[in-house]
């Protein structure tokens, strides 16, 4: 999925997540910040990584506060973020499992 | 002549005149004042303290302190150093101490917890030496043996007379109970006393006595009481604290010891603070009250005792401007120290016949060990308190907390630190359900008459990590930054630096 | 035979919220993406919704998704999250007429088919809050086979018919006709949600008010109200009893093979059985009621 745009998801409220997401050449770079990082970081890292590479994203940029969301809250957050910056209206649900 | 009449006797000296033995002038010469100093620093210079030596601090206005920063920046700029800080606890508002840690002022530290700043750079291997943490009941165990020797104590009050009888209810800044300073009171070889105001003699009630009082300096503030429940005691609208709340109450009702006349101490986490108005309701339906109530009381304890329902406040520590009202106008609000808390040592511990009592975690491991010291990534964030006392001397502890905290489980395989040893914890309340330790068979047997959910410690567990997926676990270095001593002095596991 | 006394509200758009309500134990959990959801918030709370549905934790639970109407551009999306997601039910707003439930009919079983989820496995809630929403309420009670319950929404309601909330006379009507409709297509009726959460003598008021008149139970939106209702709805223990004995009589006459049960000399008709077992069943939920 191409991202032609900026796209904000999430809030900063605890059990959520906040996420940047902007555009690039570049291949992917996901930046982590979390509250919960010793203990969840990587599994946080591995859910991202997955969500995106359904949706076929291997470029651009991911700046993610995370305030301890649990990982259905994570997937809904990166999938809202990416189907923003692509600006996808229908969603292929398929990929979004 | 008088000295005529004056027996000789070996090994005695004889007498010279009734002022002349006497290590300050008294009679018609007496200086009702004489312990009134100037400054501070006069203070410390009468009461020749060395480097190396301990001094001490209570703690009771917690976030409000306004003592402990200001003696030992005094402390640093008179050019001490390598001392033993040993206050009864040490909050976030103290941080400031961190650069006189950083000089070597301070080489070496006892609290029961820590927070903030301070915390976090303890915990990244701040001191050289390891600091100690104890409960409060083993606080007062350690200067029993000897561990903790205070040289001087620093003790912050509202009012005192010019002899230094104080107390926690006169004056402006009222923090209620005395109970961690009337130790220091009675153990310090000298006892400096900070006072916001020189009230007339005698003040009443002396909770701190002339006869433990060396000086007197009178100071801009002690403290500020608004800030004492910062943080601790706070009443909840919470619907899953307030769920919690209402097990706690139910387990309360049906572990065996709701019977007229029984004691409890409830604590100031959200949950437990709410705890005690469902307790109301339960107390006037089966027609009982409770005899005492001890520990940290709050203004939820109060009301209780107000409305008839609980005989006798015990009150080591006031949480709010309530409880400390209340220390001053009920005549069966008792103020006590923390040795007659829950010293082990001691020859009558009040935890000791103590009921019920709730207590919070950080941390419950499977076999019932909690931790209220360290947080999930390892940096201590927390103190024991008189977590590790209380749950030792009551008939039964129950322990309340919500399963997850965001995505941090509560319930874990193995505490980070062993703060309170489970064989001491006998129910677990979430709002998933309540756990039993298995060495109590009769409370299980109880609660589940009463169709509570009870269900195995691993069940919880489970159903945590089956919601936050399983945490990884934390990385540390090999330098221990902290000891923590159980209440009978022994060391029950250690903090180590955090991996950077 | 589901319980369904409570059903408790909670915003689509809070990641807090959707992934702690059900330690509350409502017999229903509504995730709405309608009222509760800002128009720029759509697009994202449908996504927590649908992952929040399949939470393991949700079993035993009632799981409702509130969508948006179909003739919005949110309804369908929404309805694609709720179905993929696994939601029990679908609560459809403001229902005026039976075509809107067919139309949703038949927008549900499409979905269905497309990802393999069975026929028919979805239900559906109408939630009425209109003048004609009430005088059509028999027709869209009896719409689908798949409508499992009809649920009165105040707010729309009173604005519709010119007045506003007060002490219960403005809803009479409309509570007396939904349910009527509701008895009659042999389904499900849950009342208006009571918004002052401080007032609990005028919740339990109200709610004694509609369960008197018959109704399964209300739209909750704070979970402190959960417990308040199930213990309402709670048998007595003399209720409790007289319920024990019918359906022991029930089971007797069954096993014996009789046709008519009978119980100290008296015959019971089949729905003094059928309303024995709800008290049980209500008693095994919550227990006996307590004062």
């Amino acid at each position: 999925m191409l991202l032609k745009q900026e796209a904000l998801a999430g809030t900063l409220e605890s059990s959520d997540l906040f996420i940047r997401i902007t555009p690039s050449d570049d291949p992917l770079e996901i930046v982590i910040e979390s509250e919960v990082l010793h203990q969840f970081g990587k599994q946080i890292r591995a859910t991202v990584e997955e969500v995106l590479d359904h949706l076929g994203v291997t470029t651009g940029t991911l700046i993610i506060q995370d305030k301890g969301a649990l990982d259905c809250t994570i997937r809904a957050r990166v999938q809202a973020a990416v189907m923003r910056a692509a600006g996808e209206t229908t969603l292929d649900w398929e990929a979004l499992k | 002549m008088a000295s005529d009449r004056n027996p000789q006797v070996a090994g005695l000296a004889p007498f010279a005149g009734f002022n002349a033995k006497i290590p300050f002038a008294t009679g018609p010469e007496a200086n009702g004042d004489r312990k009134i100093l100037p400054d501070l620093e006069e203070a410390i210079r009468r009461t020749g303290l060395k480097d190396g030596m301990t001094v001490s601090f209570h703690h009771a206005f917690r976030e409000g302190d306004k003592v402990i920063n200001l003696v030992v920046e005094t402390l640093a700029r008179m050019g001490f150093k390598d001392l033993t800080l040993a206050p009864s606890s040490l909050l976030g508002i103290n941080a400031a101490i961190i650069p006189n840690i950083q000089s070597g002022v301070i080489r070496k530290l006892f609290t029961s917890g820590l927070r903030g700043k301070l915390g976090e750079a303890i915990s990244n291997g701040l001191m050289d030496e390891p600091v100690t943490f104890h409960s409060h009941g083993g606080r007062v165990a350690l200067i029993e043996q000897g561990e903790i020797e205070i040289d001087v104590a620093f003790l912050g009050v509202s009012a005192c007379d010019p002899f230094g009888n104080a107390n926690g209810v006169s004056g402006r800044s009222w923090c209620g109970s005395l109970g961690y300073a009337m130790v220091d009171a009675m153990y310090a070889d000298k006892v400096v006393m900070l006072t916001e105001e020189i009230v007339p003699f005698p003040n009443n009630p002396a909770s701190i006595r002339q006869d433990q009082v060396d000086w007197i300096v009178q100071v801009e503030e002690v403290g500020d009481p608004a800030k004492i429940s910062v943080g601790a005691a706070r009443a909840t609208t919470n619907p899953r604290e307030l769920l919690i709340a209402k097990l706690c109450a139910e387990v309360m009702e049906h572990a065996g010891y709701f019977e007229d006349g029984f004691s409890m101490q409830t604590g100031t986490g959200g949950s437990s603070t709410a705890t005690s108005r469902f307790l109301e309701h339960r107390m006037r339906a089966k027609g009982i009250k409770a005899g005492w109530a001890l520990g940290g009381q709050t203004g939820g304890m109060v009301d209780l005792h107000e409305k008839g329902l609980i005989g006798t406040l015990v009150d080591t520590q006031s949480f709010d401007a309530v409880a400390a009202r209340s220390l001053q106008a009920n005549a069966s609000h008792m103020e006590i120290s923390t040795q007659f808390y829950a010293s082990p040592l001691s020859k009558g511990a009040t935890v000791d016949r103590l009921d019920m009592v709730i207590l919070s975690a950080l941390e419950i491991d499977l076999n019932f060990n909690v931790n209220v010291l360290t947080g999930s990534d390892g940096v201590v964030r927390g103190a024991i308190g008189g977590h590790a006392d209380t749950a030792a001397g009551a008939n039964l502890s129950i322990v309340v907390g919500p399963l997850l905290r965001t995505r941090i489980p509560t319930v874990v395989e193995q505490v980070t630190t062993r703060v309170t040893p489970g064989e001491t914890v006998g129910v677990l309340v979430t709002e998933h359900g309540i756990a039993v330790n298995p060495n109590r068979p009769d409370v299980a047997e109880r609660l589940k008459a009463a169709g509570l959910p009870v269900k195995p410690i691993g069940d919880l567990y489970q159903r945590a990590i089956s919601l936050s997926g399983k945490p990884e676990p934390l990385e540390f270095l090999d330098n221990v930054v902290g000891h923590v001593r159980y209440r009978d002095g022994t060391i029950i596991d250690t903090v180590r630096q955090i991996a950077p | 035979m589901r319980l369904r006394r409570s059903m408790l509200f909670v915003p689509g758009s809070s990641a807090a919220s959707l992934s702690t309500a059900f330690v509350f134990k409502p017999d229903s959990v509504m995730f709405d993406l309608e009222d509760a959801v800002s128009l720029r918030e759509k697009d994202a709370a449908r996504l927590l919704v649908f992952h929040a549905l399949q939470q393991p934790l949700y079993d035993g639970i009632e799981r409702v998704v509130r969508i948006n109407p179909l003739d919005t551009p949110f309804g369908h999306d929404d309805l694609q999250a709720a179905i993929r997601g696994g939601a029990d039910t679908i609560r459809l707003p403001k229902t005026d007429t039976p075509e809107q439930v067919r139309e949703l009919e038949a927008a549900v079983e499409r979905i269905e088919r497309d990802c393999g989820r069975e026929v028919g496995s979805t239900h559906l809630m109408a939630a009425i809050e209109s003048a004609s929403g009430v005088v059509n309420a028999l027709a869209i009670a009896q719409a689908s086979p798949r409508i499992t319950g009809i649920a009165l929404a105040g707010f729309d309601y009173v604005m519709d018919m010119q007045t506003q909330r007060g002490d219960g006379t403005e809803l009479f009507y409309a509570r007396c006709a939904v349910l009527h409709a509701a008895r009659a297509a042999k389904i499900d009726c849950y009342d208006v949600v009571f918004s002052d959460l401080d007032d609990e003598e005028g919740f339990l008021k109200e709610v004694d008010l509609i369960k008197r008149l018959g109704f399964n139970g209300k739209s909750l939106i704070n979970p402190r109200q959960i417990e308040l209702l199930h213990n309402a709805y709670a048998p007595t223990q003399e209720e409790m009893d007289y319920a024990r004995r019918v359906v022991a009589a029930a089971e007797k006459a069954e096993k014996q093979g009789l046709g008519v049960i009978a119980m100290g000399g008296k015959m019971i008709d089949g729905p003094v059985v059928d309303n024995a077992r709800r008290v049980l069943d209500r008693a095994a939920a919550s227990g006996l009621r307590k004062e």
